[in-house]
């Protein structure tokens, strides 16, 4: 063998373990009290991003990785204890296939829903009764809404969305919908119904800016305000689950979320509502509590 | 005399470097072996769950037009039919592959026949180009461009299988393009000569022995396109509108088996029926690009130029 190929082969060799080695020193060491993996619904991701760099700034050395990948995966990765915090707009007792007694609810912000038209059908409100004729395709054209002349065009979210979810059983109160179009990002649906004539979809409060028209529910505006007092009742809590009792890690970082400090600034900078700001409470069946 | 004697015996430098080679060739083909027979066993596994496990038939599976896995149906089972779905994968990709060979041929014969300096000057990197781009861009173009043209022009919501028949011919062409232009490249020269020396033209030439000579290759390179056309699921799934309908026109919201998985597969429990339905998708996926590599292999055999 001659020179050069040994020192070819040393040098592969060299980049290949330092690689391995790499990865090995960055592992993920989620029990060793370093950093933490959280997994699950894209509604809270910014929210758990926005937090875990401050968190991190706070703590030198501790890392909050944060993944997307929706509802369905938060829960079942966290169920099968692979991550630290599963993230979910729904219950774990309503999602399938989810064995919830292990797990422990954080419910850290409360996201209100609120539908959105194309600005050109001229609607500004709806009554509970017309939404559902709406989407289970009884209403084909605005105009027999009193709205313009152009046909209904149905913008839903994937079946299993958090948003689909909390829309369907709080603003057409599970009443079955129609097979229509779908989309899996709020960004997407916002995007088409602002530029498609007679869409209709619904989104989170933050998602819903001035390129599309909120539309109030029997005459009750979709505002804040009306949601902490359950006067706007299509909201969901975003809960960020634990398998077992938090340990470590976990435990401070969800601490953090629930401290007034985050609760006053980033969740409500970022557009959702804090826990503490809540009169009512909301049980898996529906049942609301008063809050004195 | 003894040394020689050893010398010869003994195995030689080249014969240890083959025996190196070989073992470490073989190493990587066993590699690519587990990692193929793995995936295959993960999504039959997976996917077949559906049938055995959640007890769906078949044939409902198949043939059903109601796709919603979570909510149970008249007959009390779980309503996964995936006939929209693959109804909708095939349209597109037979429309898309339909629209695509024309241009295909047109763009591989200027390039090969007609001005093979120039064509290859210009058309091949423009053609490598469009190889190169990612298919998220492609997406967004058809969704900020071709998806309100079609509206404007053909009515409904624009989304459908329409738009992703654009979206999806511009995917596939240039993988088309190149590999007719490959074939018209190995006819053989003597072909065009014989042609020409008796005295046909060159579009008779053209027409008439190189595309004839070439069509196995063309065909392959049809079906490749079309492999493609059917894998494709991010820019589909971004103008064709994911209801999981029957299409009842072009322009009507419909689905294929692509955009369907990538939408719903986080938003399902793995073990669930809900993630089992979807898997049993990525098989009936799985299956047809196998179907559709059988094709390749079974044109290219038949057609070999003798």
């Amino acid at each position: 063998m001659n020179k050069r190929r040994i020192a070819g082969v040393a040098l592969f060799l060299i980049a290949v373990g330092g690689l391995l080695g790499l990865g090995y020193q960055t592992r993920n060491r989620s029990s060793a009290g370093g950093s933490i993996t959280t997994v699950g619904s894209t509604a809270l991701q910014p929210l758990v991003e926005a937090a875990g760099e401050q968190f991190s700034g706070d703590h030198l050395g501790v890392f909050i990785n944060v993944q997307g990948g929706g509802s369905g995966t938060g829960l079942s990765q966290i169920q099968e204890g692979a991550v630290a915090i599963g993230n979910s707009d729904v219950f774990a007792e309503e999602q399938s296939g989810i064995h919830s007694h292990n797990l422990v609810d954080h419910r850290v912000a409360v996201v209100g829903i609120v539908p959105i038209i194309n600005k050109e059908v001229g609607l500004k409100t709806l009554t509970t009764a017309q939404l559902q004729k709406v989407f289970d395709g009884t209403y084909t054209n605005w105009r027999e809404l009193g709205g313009k002349n152009v046909p209904i065009t149905i913008v839903n979210r994937a079946q299993g969305s958090g948003t689909r979810a909390t829309f369907e059983k709080w603003a057409l109160r599970g009443h079955r919908v129609k097979t229509a179009q779908e989309q899996d990002s709020s960004g997407m649906v916002r995007s088409i119904v602002s530029t498609t004539p007679g869409a209709i979809s619904y989104v989170a409060f933050s998602y819903a800016n001035k390129t599309v028209q909120k539309v109030a529910i029997n005459g009750v505006a979709p505002t804040n305000q009306n949601v902490t007092s359950n006067k706007w009742q299509v909201w969901s809590y975003e809960h960020m689950y634990t398998n077992g009792r938090p340990t470590g890690v976990a435990k401070s970082f969800l601490n953090y979320i629930e401290s007034p400090k985050i609760q006053s600034t980033l969740v409500r900078q970022l557009g959702y509502i804090s826990i503490s700001q809540m009169h009512v409470e909301r049980d898996v069946k529906g049942r609301v509590t008063v809050i004195r | 005399m003894d040394k020689i004697k050893e010398k010869l015996q003994q195995t030689s430098q080249a014969t240890r470097s083959e025996r190196r080679g070989r073992f470490i060739s073989f190493l990587a083909l066993i590699l690519i072996l587990v990692v193929v027979i793995a995936i295959f066993w993960f999504v039959a596994a997976k996917g077949l769950a559906t049938f055995f496990q959640n007890h769906i038939n078949v044939w409902d599976f198949l043939s059903g037009k109601t796709w919603d896995p979570s909510v149970k149906g008249a007959n009390g089972r779980p309503e996964v039919g995936a006939l929209p779905m693959i109804v909708g994968s095939f349209l597109i990709t037979l429309l898309s592959a339909l629209v695509a060979t024309p241009f295909a041929i047109g763009t591989a014969v200027f390039m090969n026949e007609i001005a093979p300096r120039n064509g290859a000057k210009i058309l091949q990197p423009v053609t490598e180009l469009l190889v190169g781009i990612p298919s998220v861009v492609y997406g967004f173009i058809g969704l900020s461009v071709v998806v309100p043209f079609v509206r404007h022009v053909f009515g409904g919501s624009g989304f459908g299988i329409l738009s992703g028949t654009f979206v999806l011919f511009v995917m596939i062409l240039p993988t088309v393009t190149s590999m007719t232009a490959d074939t018209l490249k190995s006819v053989p020269r003597y072909y065009r000569e014989a042609s020409l020396a008796l005295g046909a033209t060159r579009w008779q030439t053209i027409h008439k022995v190189v595309l004839r000579a070439a069509t196995p290759g063309i065909l392959t390179a049809i079906v490749f396109g079309m492999a493609r056309a059917f894998g494709e699921a991010l820019a589909v799934q971004m103008v064709v509108g994911n209801a999981t309908l029957l299409p009842h026109n072009l322009v009507s919201p419909s689905s294929t088996l692509t955009s369907v998985l990538t939408e719903g597969i986080g938003n399902t429990v793995m073990g669930s029926l809900q993630n089992n339905a979807l898997w049993s998708l990525a098989l009936v996926l799985l299956i047809m690009s196998l179907f559709f590599n059988v094709i390749i292999r079974i044109i290219g055999r038949k057609g070999e130029l003798r």
